[in-house]
């Protein structure tokens, strides 16, 4: 993974002595809330309701475990003992002191870590695939991309008050899993009819208030010229970006108000005077950068571990576990295991300083030493042999992060919601479990299959709700929470935008609802048709009936009979 | 602590090229459409659309003349006569306003402006570092805060990744990578 140089290390301390001055200058009242808020910001503090949020970035997902052992010091000196895995590859700790901020940027700088821009009207922190490099379709590698991107971003000076916030992933591979689609620039492998890689620029999509997939802007950009057209594309938006309304000032609004055509005529006559300018990669520093990213020293073994053969035919648990939480690996006798961070009764995305570092011990036995997370807040030892998987799973047991739900319903994405957040409308934390408790059926889990469900606790959409093959959107009735629900919505390539069913639940009905979509599904799918697909094949009608009316449905019945 | 300025003085100060001045320069606010701009005499930094509106007038003044852009206008207005300002003003309505970084990178890599170049408005230390990277040269920081306290922010980082006005080349052109045994 990648190692700071003096450059990256000075930059970072840099940043912990100008947050330390400023912070001392807010509390010496120098510096008002106004002008105080977008700093705090732009380093990942929020002032929340019962104490500040830090967010700190895990650019593109990846940890060693040096990282993760300081992340769980970090949550017993200045938090409660744990911590929370967000929806974009970043990690909140929810109680720190405001006092205390600045000590803790020291901690993280010492480990090459920071908070920098992981809030604020900027750019944010870089995502991408959770299995970038070892997975079987992928063109190029995402991550130096993404690390590249994550420098020339980090303090620009010409886009550090943007109209609104601005997120950008990265894909390396044929399928999405970094939802390029949701987001402001998403930048996508693709090969040209030379067979030469570049990259599909795509704008201005996004989910929270507006939720819109992105635009092609351009189908193919050579490697070398990425900075110059983010520049290109960021410049366009931070002069013509709305500033008048936080609600419209998103580019995506941009790109809608202009038009694709004229957004992207603006961008391409920006990007004229900017091509083959200083910015221009080099393939040095690609070839630089690169080469902290090759593959770790995997073992000459072969494709099938006749240990863990047995072991699945032994145990049932075990292959249960395997069929959901083990993936494919491009490298002979390795496979990727995700730990699951959504065991029923545990806020999703949350584990303590001690599973922290359980999970880095773990980590340094098995898995190189190093540990990714992904956007649905689980956490991935990517390089385990499979002769190694059946400790891998006793262990994972022992910690508690063994649940073998993965990409199953249990498998829940959520925000913190109005637990913690104050921008929150309604709680995200108590549904997930509602829901959870209810399908604690394995066996009808497994047959269910995959499922997304994702709860969002406002229109921020923080848990991507939109994209939620069952999306619960927390929502503010009179001053009472209530629940809207979406189907239909997905990820990936064929993204999709979920439909409304109907009217908003209240709290304690929500697990109903939820059953009540799944017995739907259930009764109507064709064998092996995942929920999505019987949902986008049949439409929400049949779920809405289900849901809101079952007088309409004895009706129909009756007079079917007759 | 700064003495209190003579009361009856009309000397303000300003930031330019990393020092605190005394700043003779006037900024003419900016007027209705129509209305007819009051011109004193003296130095003065004139909004867009009057020196548009009375360019020959201000043209033959004996005095130097300056001009300002607010947030939402177009540097591309005067890019051909950019160079026969002695100062050009750029305003921050509000600090988290940053259209004007980008109209002064324009100014600065794409119309060649060479002289003063000056941001006015909202103008604060924690802003400095950032305007004077696109190119900015002179702060007038906003009256009530201390201009020496904001002189420090351009010290606020040694090393910086993208190019920008300041230094074009990116870092990864001036990186100094270990030499390979």
């Amino acid at each position: 993974m990648y190692k700071y140089d003096q450059y990256d290390q000075a930059i970072v301390d840099e940043r912990v002595a100008q947050f330390r001055d400023q912070t001392r200058r807010f509390l010496a009242g120098e510096l008002t809330e106004d002008e105080f808020r977008p700093l705090r910001l732009q380093n990942g503090l929020y002032i929340q309701k019962h104490a500040p949020m830090l967010r700190v970035a895990i650019p593109y997902g990846h940890l060693s475990t040096r990282q993760l052992r300081a992340l769980a010091e970090i949550a017993r000196k200045y938090d409660r003992g744990y911590a929370h895995f967000t929806t974009r590859q970043n990690i909140q700790f929810n109680w720190p002191k405001l006092e205390a901020v600045p000590d803790l940027l020291a901690d993280l700088a010492q480990v090459e870590m920071h908070a920098i821009q992981t809030s604020g009207n900027c750019i944010r922190n870089t995502t991408s695939d959770q299995f970038a490099g070892i997975a079987h379709d992928e063109l190029i590698d995402p991550r130096p991309y993404a690390e590249l991107i994550r420098q020339w971003s980090t303090f620009h000076p010409e886009f550090a008050y943007l109209p609104r916030k601005f997120k950008i992933a990265v894909n390396g591979a044929v399928e999405d899993r970094a939802g390029t689609m949701f987001h402001d620039i998403g930048v996508h492998a693709v090969r040209d009819a030379a067979g030469e890689v570049g990259f599909r620029i795509l704008v201005g999509g996004g989910l929270g208030r507006t939720p819109i997939l992105g635009h092609v802007v351009r189908e193919f950009l050579p490697r070398q010229h990425l900075f110059s057209y983010l520049d290109a594309v960021l410049r366009v938006y931070n002069r013509f970006g709305r500033r008048d309304n936080m609600y419209k000032a998103r580019i995506k609004i941009l790109v809608k108000e202009l038009g694709l055509a004229r957004f992207t005529a603006e961008v391409e006559a920006e990007w004229v005077n900017l091509k083959d300018g200083a910015s221009t990669l080099t393939q040095v520093e690609i070839d630089r950068v690169a080469t902290f990213f090759v593959d770790p020293a995997y073992a000459d073994l072969p494709a099938i571990s006749a240990e863990f053969e047995k072991h699945q035919l032994e145990n049932k648990a075990f292959a249960r576990w395997v069929s959901r939480n083990v993936f494919g690996h491009k490298q002979a006798g390795y496979a990727a295991v995700t730990l699951s961070l959504k065991k029923t009764g545990i806020a999703p995305g949350d584990a303590t300083d001690a599973q922290l570092d359980a999970v880095a011990d773990l980590a340094d036995r098995v898995s190189f030493g190093e540990v990714r997370i992904s956007h649905e807040q689980n956490l991935i030892l990517a390089d385990v042999k499979k002769s190694d998987l059946f400790a891998v799973w006793q262990k994972a047991k022992e910690i508690g992060f063994a649940t073998p739900n993965i990409g199953l319903l249990t498998d829940i994405i959520a925000c913190p919601g109005g637990d913690f957040c104050s921008l929150a409308n309604a709680k995200s934390i108590p549904v997930a479990e509602a829901i959870q408790r209810r399908f604690d059926d394995l066996d009808y889990l497994f047959d269910i299959g995959d499922i997304a469900i994702n709860i969002s606790g406002c229109m921020n959409a923080c848990g991507h709700h939109h994209v939620g093959h069952i999306g619960i959107l927390g929502v503010d009735k009179h001053g009472a929470e209530f629940y809207q629900v979406t189907i239909g919505g997905s990820q990936g390539l064929n993204a999709s935008l979920g439909k409304v069913i109907g009217p908003s639940f209240a709290q304690d009905e929500m697990a109903d609802v939820v059953e009540k979509l799944i017995a739907t599904y259930v009764e109507l799918r064709f064998e092996d048709e995942h929920f999505l697909d019987t949902a986008k094949r049949v439409g929400i009608e049949p779920f809405k009936a289900r849901v809101y009316d079952k007088r309409a449905g004895h009706a129909a019945t009756e007079a079917a009979i007759v | 602590m700064l003495l209190r300025r003579p009361q009856l003085s009309e000397v303000r100060y300003i930031i330019r090229d990393g020092e605190v001045v005394a700043d003779d320069w006037q900024v003419v606010p900016a007027i209705a459409e129509g209305a007819a701009a009051h011109l004193p005499d003296g130095k003065l930094i004139v909004p867009l659309n009057v020196w548009l509106a009375q360019t020959d007038a201000l043209t033959e003044r004996k005095q130097s003349i300056g001009i300002w852009l607010d947030s939402n206008q177009d540097a591309a207005d005067i890019a051909q006569v950019v160079n026969s300002f002695a100062v050009v003003a750029v305003n921050f309505p509000k600090f988290a306003d940053g259209r004007g970084y980008s109209i002064a990178t324009l100014l600065r890599s794409r119309y060649g402006y060479k002289g003063e170049l000056r941001a006015i408005g909202d103008v604060l230390r924690d802003q400095l570092f950032y305007m004077h990277r696109v190119g900015f040269n002179a702060f007038s920081v906003r009256a009530d805060k201390d201009l020496h306290d904001a002189l420090k922010a351009l010290k606020d980082f040694s090393v910086t990744y993208q190019g920008s006005v300041d230094q074009p080349l990116p870092l990864f052109k001036r990186r100094r990578v270990p030499e390979l045994v």
